[in-house]
């Protein structure tokens, strides 16, 4: 049963989405039940199709589950996202390419209305925060994929929601720069102390960034193993060399093993 | 060019071997080449003509130099359209009638008004079939039907109508030129403002930002590559349409009047020089509107493919 604690920001009581399909309907995610306290780092990890994204799209309020419960921050998903309880980063860095990082960062401080002089500041300080000071005046295509995505992740934490939406950012991006970014990430999380879900399917990552991992598999898309990391909040890329992370790595891969069904 | 060295202009010759002047120079001369030859086939029938009723004897020097210098050619030399332009547009003052220079600002005033009305039009069609389901249903089938019926059809009562509701003048042609040239803006605008992918949208989604917003920030934005381009083929339906317009009207002023007064008395080397003075101001116009795209695309962040 999913803790009732003051804490719980996400709280998740046997839902299941269904995509209505006239000749196979997808059984997108069943039965799913899950809390997330405050100041969790959340991992959802499994293959494609396992409804990972699906998930966090319906705590997002992007897409309504067929029956079943859900909370965020207390409210409804459709009332989270009107009072702008949190911030989405996508697969992609979705920067809008004619305005400059400094606009774009802006953006949704525009559409809350904010003063000038606030949205100015916001977006100095939040691009600051993910080391990207001088580039203002630049535009998207002048950056590299993973400064936009680091952009868009600014754009996220500007509107400065207590939970962060995170699905697959870094799943485009070279290895060496995803390890630094997610480096980087784990500062700001103990910085900011925000709540963060964040969409994987590397085991390195979901293991290096979590402090509680959701295992899920697919056909239908459900929950098979929760796991809570027993790493310090405060990690360096070092320790993945641990056995106490080859651990925690090795219990992920047998949960996805078990519940993944190779039919071919 | 832009693989180039900075600082190393290429020599005429590698511009001549890479093809950038030989090629066009040479199309230019056999269309003059041709444009001769073609004035001489053209016009010796009512020379041969005319020297056998006058019983001249005459060579064939004289058949191919009389062509070239016959005050109403069937096909008028190019010299003879150049001598016509340098009367018409250099040696008249702007204010005479006479003058093409005045007759192109006719035009082109009907021009212009008929691209702004037809602009507006096109995209406040747009913005409506894009917004509301209905119309993009009950309108669209229309706009796509407006464009089947000739305009040479419909100027007629164009003109009437608006006569007896008293608009006579500018305003008639402008409308003319308006119903041809607000098409490409509609459906180039549609496709713009359509063009917002998912995750742009989903991305507003998240901010629960308001229609409004979404259409200011995103699908206005969105769109602007995509009504430049409508806009270029536009503005020079709209020449064509301001043209048209001055035909059924008995305009006496703007290129179209010219054009039909030439046609009315055999005066081919006036439609010709019409024609030209017609094509440069086409050409400026498509240039302008280009270069006002350069402009605007450079400000919303400059990467014009």
């Amino acid at each position: 049963m999913p803790d009732m604690s003051s804490n719980a920001v996400v709280e998740i009581e046997k839902l299941n989405l269904i995509f209505p399909a006239p000749d196979a309907p997808v059984h997108a995610l069943a039965d799913i039940d899950l809390t997330l306290q405050a100041g969790d780092f959340v991992s959802f990890i499994g293959p494609s199709g396992c409804g990972k994204t699906t998930l966090m799209r319906v705590i997002a309020d992007l897409e309504t589950p067929t029956d079943g419960h859900i909370s965020v921050n207390g409210m409804t998903p459709s009332e989270a996202r009107k009072k702008r309880a949190y911030g989405y980063v996508f697969q992609a860095p979705a920067l809008y390419p004619w305005r400059t990082v400094q606009k774009n960062v802006m953006l949704p401080l525009e559409i809350m209305g904010l003063s000038k002089q606030e949205q100015r500041q916001r977006a100095e300080k939040n691009l600051a925060l993910v080391n990207l000071e001088g580039f203002e005046k630049k535009f998207p295509w002048q950056l590299s994929g993973g400064m936009q995505q680091r952009v868009s992740i600014a754009r996220a934490l500007a509107v400065e929601p207590d939970l962060l939406l995170m699905d697959e950012p870094f799943g485009a991006l070279d290895e060496i720069t995803r390890d630094h970014l997610n480096e980087q990430l784990l500062k700001l999380w103990n910085q900011t102390k925000k709540t963060v879900v964040f969409v994987t399917h590397s085991i390195p990552e979901a293991v290096f960034l979590s402090s509680k991992i959701v295992v899920m598999s697919p056909r239908p898309g459900k929950i098979i193993d929760i796991i809570d990391s027993t790493l310090p909040r405060d990690r360096t890329l070092d320790i993945r060399e641990t056995p106490e992370f080859l651990e925690i790595s090795h219990r992920v891969r047998e949960g996805l093993r078990s519940g993944h069904s190779y039919d071919d | 060019m832009t693989d180039q060295q900075p600082g190393t202009k290429p020599s005429h010759w590698d511009r001549l071997y890479n093809g950038q002047i030989l090629p066009v120079v040479t199309v230019i001369l056999a269309i003059i080449v041709i444009w001769y030859a073609g004035a001489v086939y053209m016009n010796s029938d009512r020379l041969i003509d005319g020297y056998e009723r006058a019983k001249t004897d005459w060579t064939f020097s004289d058949l191919v130099e009389d062509s070239w210098s016959m005050e109403r050619p069937i096909l008028p030399a190019p010299q003879q359209i150049v001598v016509e332009l340098d009367n018409t547009v250099i040696d008249k003052k702007i204010t005479s009638k006479r003058s093409l220079v005045f007759h192109a600002w006719v035009t082109l005033s009907s021009t212009l008004l008929g691209f702004a009305f037809g602009t507006l039009l096109g995209i406040v069609l747009a913005v409506g079939i894009v917004h509301v389901k209905t119309l993009d249903r009950s309108l669209m089938p229309w706009v796509i039907a407006s464009q089947t019926i000739p305009i040479l059809a419909i100027a007629p009562m164009i003109i009437v109508v608006l006569g007896h509701l008293g608009l006579t003048g500018l305003v008639p042609k402008a409308i003319i030129s308006m119903y041809l040239c607000f098409f490409p803006i509609t459906i180039g605008m549609v496709k713009g403002l359509r063009s917002p992918d998912i995750l742009q949208l989903d991305l507003m989604k998240t901010y629960s930002a308001s229609n409004s917003n979404v259409f200011w920030k995103l699908r206005i934005p969105a769109s602007i590559p995509y009504l430049f381009t409508s806009l270029k083929v536009a503005v020079a339906i709209s020449l064509v349409g301001a043209i048209v317009a001055e035909l059924p009207t008995g305009a006496v002023q703007g290129l179209g009047a010219r054009l039909l007064a030439g046609s009315y008395y055999g005066q081919t080397i006036q439609i010709w020089s019409a024609l030209v003075v017609a094509s440069i101001l086409g050409m400026v116009l498509v240039w302008a509107v280009g270069f006002a795209e350069k402009l605007t695309l450079r400000q919303m962040g400059g990467q014009s493919q």
